[in-house]
């Protein structure tokens, strides 16, 4: 099917590829932690606005897991129309800053767009950067966008975990004019947002600015506070008429080689967590939480979280910095943009390499990491081609730090303490029927904790599924109750 | 915030015991568990054992010695301030057993852990004999407290200024030897000493738990810092322990790990005592 419009409406920006994003040069910014991406300014993006050609059947919209009316907000940027475009936006997403930054667009709604043509060297709409410039827009500007808050309805509404699950079920909940209390177990809110991606990636104060704005809509924050233990379960039901479970896939996974309790190897988690929530980039002016200084250091895996990982390293200035994956590059799973970022910054990828050991020093830390070389073999039953050791082919790289990111698991804390809550033994995961409620009638889950690592946007598109089960359970008894919409 | 400090008391040298009201912790936590505090914005999250608690006023007693930058900061707090944050409370409570013998034995700062035990042992009808160890009368903490629980309490010092001179594991045998009928031992110390405690009932075939004090970060299960080795396996020691078997704990991994940044929290206490000494010169410049 050639879906190129027949008479495209007119097109104002002719021009194939993406109006550029100016960046911190490579040289410099491995020297810092600031953000690497400057953003658009108004004409680049009024610009990049122009070259949506506003298709028939806007594939976009499908595309982005939140349903944000694409066209529409891109047609009001076309016509400098910010706040306009802005509050387009937030109809259905409150956290565009955030989302522009992070969101693997080229994977959803970049990928559908009707203009993304690689073979003819046409890129699609810039969308990302487009939402992102908006999000920042509102921040200069200060443009406090608030939402329409329903009259209070007397219905309690407890959420567990802060990250962007929570998060976004909080903002929909209290817009239906609930009483919404947000239970977080760290000390600062925004779960990976606040501890994973790191500072060079999703600045701080975006994102506790974006919350801060939810606390003015009357979200009340309770942090320090892991649900399971500071209370348990069975209590917070009682006193709360709903609960979202969005706690995340917090549990770091290890590779279960010899050599990985040794001092110097992290879960990545771990190694993010002293350098971006605690702030260990600074220690010891600034923070107090150390962070050992690192001469040679491998990163395991090739997601976002070992991007994350390598590029954090990198600021911390050690000589080399080696990224190892035991898959070809075509199975990377990290976004395109990272992956890039990464190699101009000079990550030494070394892939088709599994890890087998880490050797000790002699004093109890790293010495080195020894990894078996492997080749693509026959493809497996996803069609991918799976690795195969070659016979006798190891391979030992020297390095002080190891850190693992080979992914995550379901954050167990609260079903822990709560065994009667139905759980997939397999994976750990909350169970959930397709309204996201559990096992309990007034308890929804969504975000990680569901559907194990997943992406931002997936996790704020099942915050807001959950909010309007729950609103609709709130106001009827039955969660997928219609009725339910209109109260 | 919160976490307000209503008493303060000085047990040893540099040995300090805040009660602080935190109304949820002080009704819902168990002997064994801790919390995890930071003293300001910029703090590192240190693990405190709840030393005691009182849910009708609402309060938990912890009891800490200044051993690096983080407890100095929180031991200059005083009646009346807060605590910037505190979360629990974490881990695993103690599994008492009732109408059993259990040897409870602390050493140093460890003695702050035992406390809360014995009151749980205590309250489910078990007999329970307490070894205290300290390196010198002066530093030894809450014996008052613990005597008046316990059925039989024996003092160590290792000087011998005060009780029995020598070793806690000294005592614990000699204990056995005289054919006191130990059904199981709880040892919370520093980690040469529980390692000792653990080679001493061995042979006896004395069961043994072990209160693991590794380095933590969240206190959650979301980072793995606080890795042990347990019979071959890695543990979490935050969310499945801090107590565990002893006679299956890898207690020389865990002193090597504990023991990795200690040249930075040097350095980092250094840098701190210096910049204190600034600020009483006034000098701007080093004005936080
Ligand atoms: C390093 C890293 C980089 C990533 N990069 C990207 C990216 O570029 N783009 C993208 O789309 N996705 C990315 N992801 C994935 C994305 O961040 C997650 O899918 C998303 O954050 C999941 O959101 P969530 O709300 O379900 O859980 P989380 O963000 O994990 O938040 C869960 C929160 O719940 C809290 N919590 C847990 N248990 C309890 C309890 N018992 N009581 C109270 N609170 C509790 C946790 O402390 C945490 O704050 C990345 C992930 C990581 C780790
Ligand atoms: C579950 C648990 C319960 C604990 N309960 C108590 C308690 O009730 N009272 C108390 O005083 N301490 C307790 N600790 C130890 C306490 O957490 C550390 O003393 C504290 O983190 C030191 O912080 P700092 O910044 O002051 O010192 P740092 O500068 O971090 O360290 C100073 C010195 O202490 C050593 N050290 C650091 N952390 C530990 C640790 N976890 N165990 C042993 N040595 C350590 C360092 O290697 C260094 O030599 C407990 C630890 C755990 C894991
Ligand atoms: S939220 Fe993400 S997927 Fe949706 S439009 Fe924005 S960038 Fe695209
Ligand atoms: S962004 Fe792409 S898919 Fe969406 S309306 Fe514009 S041209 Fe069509
Ligand atoms: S302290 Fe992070 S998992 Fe235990």
């Amino acid at each position: 099917m050639n879906d190129t419009p027949k008479k495209p409406k007119k097109v104002l920006n002719k021009s194939k590829v993406k109006i550029p994003m100016r960046e911190q040069d490579p040289k410099n910014r491995i020297m810092n932690f600031d953000e690497v991406p400057l953003g658009y300014n108004a004409d680049e993006a009024h610009q990049e606005a122009l070259r949506c050609i506003d298709c028939k059947n806007k594939p976009c919209v499908a595309g982005c897991p939140v349903g944000i009316d694409i066209p529409a907000f891109l047609t009001l940027v076309g016509q400098k129309d910010f706040e306009g475009a802005l509050k387009k936006i937030k109809e259905k997403n409150f956290l565009p800053a955030i989302c522009g930054r992070v969101c693997p667009q080229e994977d959803q709604c970049e990928m559908v767009c009707t203009l993304n043509k690689p073979n003819k060297g046409r890129e699609p709409g810039g969308i990302g950067r487009v939402e992102r410039f908006l999000g920042d827009y509102a921040v200069e500007h200060n443009l406090d966008i608030m939402p329409d808050i329903a009259p209070p309805t007397g219905k309690t509404v407890a959420v567990i975990g802060s990250g962007p699950a929570g998060l976004t079920a909080a903002s929909d909940m209290i817009q239906k004019g609930h009483d919404v209390t947000v239970f977080e177990a760290l000390h600062k809110p925004g779960g990976v947002l606040f501890y994973g991606i790191p500072q060079f990636r999703l600045p701080k104060e975006i994102l506790l600015r974006e919350i801060s704005g939810l606390e003015k809509m009357g979200v009340k924050f309770v942090m320090n506070y892991p649900v399971g233990k500071a209370e348990s379960l069975d209590s917070i039901r009682e006193r709360f008429d709903v609960v979202f479970i969005a706690t995340g896939a917090g549990l770091p996974w290890f590779l279960g080689i010899p050599g990985e309790n040794l001092n110097g190897v992290y879960s990545a988690n771990e190694f993010l967590t002293r350098v971006n929530l605690m702030g260990g980039y600074k220690f010891p002016d600034g923070s107090d939480t150390p962070v050992k200084k690192i001469k040679r250091i491998a990163v395991i895996g090739a997601g976002n979280t070992a991007m994350d990982s390598a590029r954090t390293a990198k600021r911390l200035r050690p000589e080399v910095v080696y990224l190892v994956y035991r898959r070809s590059r075509l199975e990377m799973p990290a976004r395109v943009e990272e992956i890039h970022h990464a190699e101009q910054e000079g990550i030494d990828f070394n892939l088709l390499h599994s890890p087998i050991e880490i050797i000790d020093d002699g004093k109890g830390a790293v010495g080195a990491i020894l990894c078996q070389e492997m080749e693509l073999g026959e493809p497996d039953d996803s069609g991918r081609r799976r690795p195969v050791p070659i016979e006798g082919k190891v391979r030992e790289f020297a390095v002080d730090t190891v850190v693992i990111a080979i992914g995550q698991g379901p954050n167990p804390l609260l079903s822990a303490d709560c065994p009667e809550l139905e759980r997939d033994d397999r994976k750990g995961t909350i169970v959930i029927n397709d309204l996201m409620q559990t096992s309990f009638e007034n308890v929804f889950a969504g975000g990680d904790i569901v559907t194990g690592g997943a992406t931002v946007i997936l996790a704020m598109g099942q915050g807001r599924v959950a909010a309007d089960a729950m609103h609709r359970y709130l106001m009827t008894g039955d969660p997928s109750d219609p009725e339910g919409e209109h109260i | 915030m919160g976490n307000k400090i209503v008493y303060v008391k000085e047990l040893a040298p540099l040995t300090k015991l805040f009660e602080i009201e935190v109304a949820h912790i002080a009704e819902r936590g168990k002997a064994g568990q801790f919390i995890i505090l930071r003293v300001n914005d910029e703090g590192e999250r240190i693990p405190l054992t709840i030393a005691n608690r009182n849910p009708a006023k609402g309060t938990i007693t912890l009891v800490f010695q200044e051993v690096g930058k983080t407890t100095e900061m929180l031991g200059l707090l005083d009646v009346g301030d807060e605590i910037h944050d505190l979360a629990g409370p974490l881990g695993k409570a103690t599994e008492i057993p009732s109408g059993k013998t259990v040897v409870c034995v602390g050493g140093g700062i460890g003695n702050a852990v035992v406390w809360p035990q014995v009151q749980a042992l205590k309250a489910a009808g078990n007999k329970v004999i307490a070894i205290l160890g300290a390196r010198t009368k002066e530093l030894l903490i809450l014996e008052e407290e613990i005597t008046a629980l316990a059925d039989v309490t024996i003092i160590t010092t290792d000087d011998g200024s005060y009780g029995r001179k020598g070793m806690v594991t000294h005592a614990l045998v000699d204990l056995i030897e005289e054919g006191e009928k130990i059904d199981e031992v709880i040892t919370i110390g520093p980690v040469v000493m529980m390692k000792f405690v653990c080679k001493a009932t061995e042979p006896y075939g004395i069961p043994t738990q072990a209160s693991l004090n590794p380095l933590m970060v969240d206190g959650t299960g979301m980072c793995g810092a606080c890795r042990v080795t347990v019979d071959g396996k890695t543990r979490f020691a935050c969310v499945e322990g801090p107590e565990f078997n002893g006679h299956l704990v890898d207690f020389d991994e865990l002193i090597t790990r504990l023991a990795y940044y200690q040249p930075e929290e040097k350095s980092s206490l250094e840098a701190y005592h210096r910049c204190h000494m600034d600020e009483t010169t006034d000098n701007p410049e080093h004005g936080e």
